[in-house]
């Protein structure tokens, strides 16, 4: 991870970046409903993966019940507009101070009695299952029959969040690129070389005089406010509310995916990774539909976190940048080569 | 009323003795190599369609399907470590923790393919035998599988504490370049001990299989069930998996009771969280990890 940081290599990648995010425009614009209502999916998995990346490939902590947070975003959001009709802008924010605490409350509680590493992990998914078995019993909330959203009438409404697929593809990609430029931002500030040392060497980097408990602290509270956003809006977009979907394992498997699968610790990882695993179960999961063999996608899932982490266990975004400098750096030594050789 | 509680505590102990064989698995594996094993479930699920089909297909008692379970998990547990664990025992926890998501995930996918998603019931004659022992009235089946565990867990207690394979195993778990130095082969004790855990969660589900529907998704719920038992009990201590097993069970039985069914899924996860936050390590958990 010791990339060197130099000025015109930093407006190059903003740029790169700015080119992508005009293409998945256009990919919005342009393509058929399908694609659109698939890779709004993708884009906000991008950004939830965003979220646990920092975590984890920032942070050192490793969270596999990321999917409370996605689901305490997505109850505030249904919650609020649903019961008392309050815009899911406010949703939004009441959900990400709400995951925030939470999030902040688990971590102090954990690391004040020197909970950490495999028993952290193991803290997070009791946590998450135990917020979803009561959540499924909680009445108010719709219990196991969940809560519904009115069926979009396609008509935009920004103060309300409310509009058709296309108008969730927009924010949707809005949020990867926040995800994306925030992480990138974060990970060149104060906070991001911190947060760096804290998850490579505790003990060095509190000798250093860095405050790792209280940095822990925030690392988790800015995770989990930010998986909460992107839960809201996947409840807008889902239209639905299911405690298993929103707070189950499968969420928590999902979130983490692309970030793995794409590179951890890297600002493009999580969006490239997303790109290549979920329209891969989605294809899996129509295929199995289509031949009546349920489980091809869970297969595919899991040759694909295996293979990745045997292969490329650094995943496939800093591989294709190495790729792609070796050819760079081979193109540029051969003229450099053959004019050592004329003197 | 005290009958019923008597009953109520008494099926909790004995449910407490299979989920204690399911934990032991998981913290042999843990406390030997150090990797924590997230399709332990799966495991549990492969175990309970053993029992399923073997019963269904050749009418045999669930102590030779149990039996069977064994050696085929053994086996099973035994080469999935020569091929794919084995590659992970020295990475970060993070990535062992994403290679076994992965093969759970695989694993419960090769579980729809090979079942389907429905639940297929096993009520067997043995489901509904009772035995009645002063005002305890309990299933046979229950009794039968608790009977076994805990004759199964004394066994592997004593095999890894007096035979000399036991003693590498520990030696190896203890210290594992001092095996090394003194001669122990650690690439197959680590396979023995996945053999022997997945076999541990495979007699477990042939045991458990007249009590509940082999279905593919009972899954997750075993694994999240080992992980709390274990924890409770202290990640990788043989005495602690028996114990957090048994206040396992017994609480899920009395939350049954005293809340609503639902809270008897909620409560193990409650007590986890409460554990983990006062006593980290749980009962009798390993100092180091």
């Amino acid at each position: 991870m010791s990339e060197k940081f130099n000025k015109a290599a930093e407006t190059k990648r903003w740029i790169a970046g700015a080119i992508v995010f005009v293409i998945l425009g256009l990919v919005g614009a342009l393509s058929n409903s399908y694609i659109v209502s698939l890779m709004t999916i993708v884009l906000l998995f991008t950004f939830m993966g965003q979220s646990w990346n920092l975590m984890l490939g920032i942070g050192g902590q490793l969270s596999i019940g990321h999917a409370l947070f996605v689901g305490l975003g997505a109850y505030s959001v249904g919650v609020l507009y649903l019961k008392y009709g309050i815009s899911p802008w406010i949703g939004l924010l009441a959900g990400m101070v709400i995951a925030g605490s939470v999030g902040a409350v688990l971590a102090w509680l954990s690391f004040r009695f020197e909970v950490h590493g495999i028993y952290f992990a193991l803290l997070t998914i009791a946590a998450a299952e135990f917020a979803r078995i009561m959540f499924s019993g909680w009445e108010f909330v719709g219990a196991m029959q969940g809560l519904f959203f009115p069926a979009p009438t396609g008509e935009v409404d920004i103060s309300m969040l409310r509009g058709g697929a296309r108008f969730y593809y927009f924010v949707a990609l809005a949020l990867a690129a926040i995800g994306i430029a925030g992480t990138e931002l974060i990970s060149r500030s104060y906070l991001g070389y911190v947060w760096r040392a804290m998850r490579d060497d505790d003990e060095a980097a509190r000798a250093l005089g860095v405050r790792t408990f209280r940095h822990k602290i925030l690392v988790i509270s800015i995770s989990a406010a930010s998986a909460a956003a992107g839960g809201g809006i996947l409840a807008l977009v889902q239209g639905a509310i299911f405690p298993d979907s929103i707070m189950g394992m499968g969420i928590s498997v999902d979130v983490l995916i692309g970030p793995v699968v794409g590179g951890l610790g890297t600002a493009f990882g999580p969006l490239v990774g997303s790109l290549a695993a979920i329209p891969l179960n989605h294809l899996m999961g129509a295929l199995g539909d289509s031949l009546g063999i349920p489980g091809l996608n869970n297969i595919a899932y899991g040759v694909i976190l295996i293979s990745v982490v045997w292969f490329l266990p650094d995943g496939i975004w800093p591989a294709v940048v190495r790729g792609y400098a070796a050819i760079k750096g081979s193109l540029f030594a051969r003229p450099l080569k053959l004019r050592k050789a004329e003197e | 009323m005290l009958s019923l509680w008597l009953n109520v505590v008494a099926s909790g102990i004995l449910m407490g003795l299979v989920y204690g064989l399911v934990a032991l698995g998981l913290t042999i594996i843990f406390g030997v190599m150090r990797v924590v094993n997230f399709a332990h479930g799966e495991m549990v699920v492969f175990g309970v369609y053993i029992g399923y089909w073997s019963v269904r297909m050749w009418e045999v008692p669930i102590i030779a399907a149990a039996a069977l379970a064994a050696a085929v998990m053994f086996v099973f547990g035994y080469f999935l470590e020569k091929l794919i664990v084995k590659r992970f025992v020295n990475s970060p926890h993070h990535y062992q923790f994403i290679v076994f998501i992965g093969l759970s995930l695989l694993f419960s996918g090769i579980l729809l393919v090979a079942f389907g998603p429905d639940p297929r019931p096993t009520a067997s004659q043995l489901s509904f035998r009772t035995v009645s022992i002063g005002i305890l009235t309990l299933d046979l089946a229950r009794l039968q599988a608790a009977g076994v565990a805990g004759l199964l867990i004394v066994m592997l207690g004593a095999y890894l504490k007096y035979s000399s394979f036991g003693r590498s195993l520990r030696a190896a778990a203890n210290n594992r370049l001092g095996g090394l130095i003194v001669g122990l082969i650690i690439p197959r004790i680590y396979a023995i001990t996945f053999g022997i855990g997945a076999a541990c969660a495979g007699v477990a589900g042939a045991l458990i299989s007249p009590l509940f529907d082999a279905q593919p998704y009972l899954a997750m719920d075993f694994t999240l069930l080992a992980f709390v038992t274990v924890i409770v009990g202290g990640l990788g201590s043989f005495g602690g998996a028996l114990l957090g097993g048994l206040t396992i069970g017994v609480a899920e039985a009395v939350a049954a009771l005293m809340f609503s069914p639902s809270m008897k899924t909620a409560l193990p996860y409650a007590l986890l969280i409460i554990i983990l936050i006062f006593r980290p390590r749980g009962f009798f958990g390993v100092r180091e990890v």
